[in-house]
């Protein structure tokens, strides 16, 4: 199944490698024109020769994860690793998960200490990142040594698993969630028109590879396909959920790098109520995603978001609706159809 | 050499808190008739098997443990939304909860859920230095709010899920290696028994409800009283923070515990068997009652000679508890030589004051 292959593909930011390797194959096989530029983005192309605006759909394939910085020595460090983030981690959700260090996948896990042996008042603050280990059960430094070393990229250790009532778990549905989108809507579309599929690197850490992948292809139109945040759970007021998990996928009106073009952003809106496929707003002004990168580069590009709300997003277990990624797949080519017939003209 | 390993990795899947310890003890229940010619349980849920001893007359009777139990917690309130409030049914560190993936046991079968982890781009600096509280986590079942209302009771159990990751070593990380790994202990020490000849009748006891009081320990005590009731449990592994007394290296063989609550005499008998086999071990030091099932062996009924030795394992209490199978190995080898070796005289030993 496609998109537990990619949730689970090794990728964090920076270390695509493998997360490349199965979105290329999954383009080669579409017969499509696919290429990797300097930075290790893809891109792929399908119908570059008609007419009708150039529209870019961007699905960034890195993921949070951390890095080992170091090798613990001495009597109590030995053989432990030490990490830092790659990308958004609150540390908080480190605890007591199981990771896999290097695209080998060697298992390692990050614990705490027993609750027993903590000194009173430990508990009411979170145990800081200096704190953190992570134990591939080397029994010292030059053990560990022989496995790892310092640079070595790791992500969670989870499983993709399909849940009742059409709901999902994985790790890195940011943005797994958009490159299997993207993958999809390319397949099921044939309507001509100039399409750029950009799968890019480093979103995590700036926006890095929607940069240099935008400039390549310079697009009239450009829609970013992210899982972005949903926080619709309890205590949490309204205005701090941002999008609800089920009602369709969100476009965005502000966020953190970007204030929608008004005019696409009713343009995605029209298209899916006519088309009855649900959509709701992304309501908070936090975050982003690379259309933040990409509307600012050359003279400009106009065009928005196309979101699938995720809950625990940058958690090692987030969750999704099947059916928001259904949809989300079904406005893409829907808005692909009214952009050939004219229907958004930049 | 180790025939339980495989087993022990299927005592790490099963689901099984204090007082619902079924799952695991159906699990055990057949590896334990290999060797019991009697086995029952007892009005708490021990699972209890005699493997009786070679000899004429009063043989010596001698109890092993390992609690069965994990930790656990229990659902309080089910919130607007279908999220679930919990409480503890073991000690937990909530701060080791947060974005944790966990079962919900419910009449119509189990559910999978997992704790809410409020993402980085919704949590403002201030919040960062906060810790999570028990009372502030919650469930999330996936599940539409009437869903949950028709499924989930208040008094439902959780237990966490997670399957057994093998790290370097023969380590093997996961959830309740407390204390599965020391019902390992006893399955690999009934498979090296059966090759040799004790006199001792022993009394294999899995207990439950040790994580909320030892309570199993209390009635298998009272239930049996053995002339020896020795506790096999996990102890703390070394790591960084801890202090030294408090932190024994993986691999560094048998924990063997002393202290007013132990008697003397089988703690001594326990060193020496162990010098003797050549098997590695290192002392952990008491000075109170012992956290574990031996504490309540000590005043069970008449009094019992109480004993402990475990594997130590690092990050107790939470979902990657992580044990080094030869340290289990060591464990059994202790505990068979030991139970090999105890006879009539030793028994009149431990009143000799």
């Amino acid at each position: 199944m496609l998109l537990k292959e990619l949730t689970e593909a090794f990728g964090p930011t920076g270390f695509e490698d493998e997360i490349r390797a199965v979105v290329r194959r999954e383009l080669d096989a579409m017969g499509l024109s696919v290429r990797t530029d300097v930075l290790g983005n893809v891109i792929a192309s399908t119908g570059e020769h008609h007419p009708g605006p150039r529209v870019m759909l961007d699905a960034h394939m890195d993921e949070v994860g951390l890095m080992v910085t170091h090798i613990g020595e001495g009597r109590d460090e030995a053989g432990l690793l030490r990490f830092r983030p790659l990308g958004g981690v609150d540390p908080r959700v480190l605890v007591s998960k199981p990771v896999y260090v290097g695209e080998r996948r060697l298992p390692g896990v990050i614990g705490a200490k027993p609750v027993h042996l903590q000194e009173p008042g430990e508990r009411e603050k979170p145990i800081p990142l200096e704190k953190l280990y992570i134990d591939i059960g080397a029994r010292d430094a030059d053990d560990a040594r022989r496995h790892v070393k310092p640079g070595d990229p790791v992500v969670f250790a989870t499983a993709y698993e399909e849940l009742p009532r059409r709901m999902a778990k994985a790790k890195s549905f940011d943005d797994r969630v958009g490159c299997y989108i993207l993958l999809e809507a390319i397949r099921r579309w044939k309507t001509p028109l100039p399409v750029f599929a950009a799968f890019t690197v480093q979103e995590e850490i700036g926006l890095r590879g929607a940069h240099a992948a935008a400039y390549q292809i310079q697009p009239d139109i450009a829609i970013a396909l992210e899982g972005t945040v949903a926080h619709d759970v309890v205590d949490t007021p309204s205005h701090g959920q941002s999008t609800v998990v089920g009602r369709g996928p969100a476009i965005t009106v502000q966020d953190g790098q970007t204030v929608a073009d008004r005019r696409f952003a009713e343009f995605l809106w029209e298209t899916a109520k006519a088309r009855n496929i649900p959509v709701q707003w992304r309501r908070v002004k936090g975050g982003t995603n690379d259309f933040g990168a990409i509307h600012r580069v050359g003279k400009g590009v106009v065009g928005g978001a196309i979101s699938v709300p995720v809950r625990y997003i940058h958690a090692p277990t987030q969750l999704v609706s099947l059916d928001d990624v259904q949809h989300a797949i079904d406005l893409v080519i829907a808005v692909l159809d009214e952009i050939a017939k004219g229907g958004f003209r930049p | 050499m180790s025939k339980y390993a495989g087993v022990f990795k299927q005592l790490l899947e099963a689901h099984g808190g204090p007082g619902f310890e079924e799952d695991v003890r159906n699990l055990i229940l057949p590896h334990l008739s290999e060797y019991a010619s009697e086995i029952w349980s007892d009005a708490v849920g021990n699972l209890i098997g005699l493997i009786p001893g070679n000899g004429e007359g009063r043989r010596p009777r001698v109890l092993v443990s390992a609690h069965i139990d994990e930790i656990a917690l229990v659902v309080t309130r089910i919130e607007s939304g279908g999220f679930l409030r919990l409480a503890q049914a073991g000690g937990f560190d909530p701060r080791t909860l947060v974005g944790q993936e966990v079962v919900v046991h419910t009449e119509g079968g189990r559910l999978f859920g997992v704790i809410g982890a409020k993402p980085p781009h919704l949590t403002p600096a201030a919040e960062r230095s906060k810790a999570a509280k028990l009372e502030d986590l919650y469930v999330d079942l996936a599940l539409p709010e009437d869903e949950v209302r028709a499924r989930v009771r208040v008094g439902d159990r959780v237990t966490l899920r997670r399957s057994p990751l093998e790290l370097l070593n023969g380590r093997i990380a996961g959830k309740s290696v407390d204390n599965r790994a020391s019902a390992a202990v006893l399955l690999e020490a009934l498979a090296l028994l059966k090759g040799m000849v004790h006199e001792a009748d022993l009394y294999a006891v899995f207990t439950v409800q040790e994580e909320v009081g030892l309570r199993g320990a209390r009635t298998a005590g009272f239930g049996l009283v053995p002339d020896i009731a020795i506790a096999v449990d996990v102890t703390f592994g070394a790591f960084p923070g801890q202090a030294p007394d408090e932190s024994f290296p993986l691999e560094g063989g048998v924990a063997i515990s002393f202290g007013p609550n132990l008697h003397r005499r089988v703690f001594r008998r326990l060193v020496d068997c162990a010098e003797r086999h050549r098997i590695p071990y290192q002392i952990e030091l008491s000075q109170r009652p012992v956290g574990a099932d031996a504490n309540a062996f000590q005043i069970a009924g008449p009094g019992l000679a109480a004993a402990l030795i475990g594997p130590p394992i690092r990050y107790m209490h939470t979902s990657v508890e992580t044990v080094a199978y030869d340290d289990i190995w060591q464990c059994a080898r202790l505990l068979a030589h030991y139970v090999a070796e105890v006879d009539a005289a030793q028994v009149e030993e431990l009143t000799c004051y």
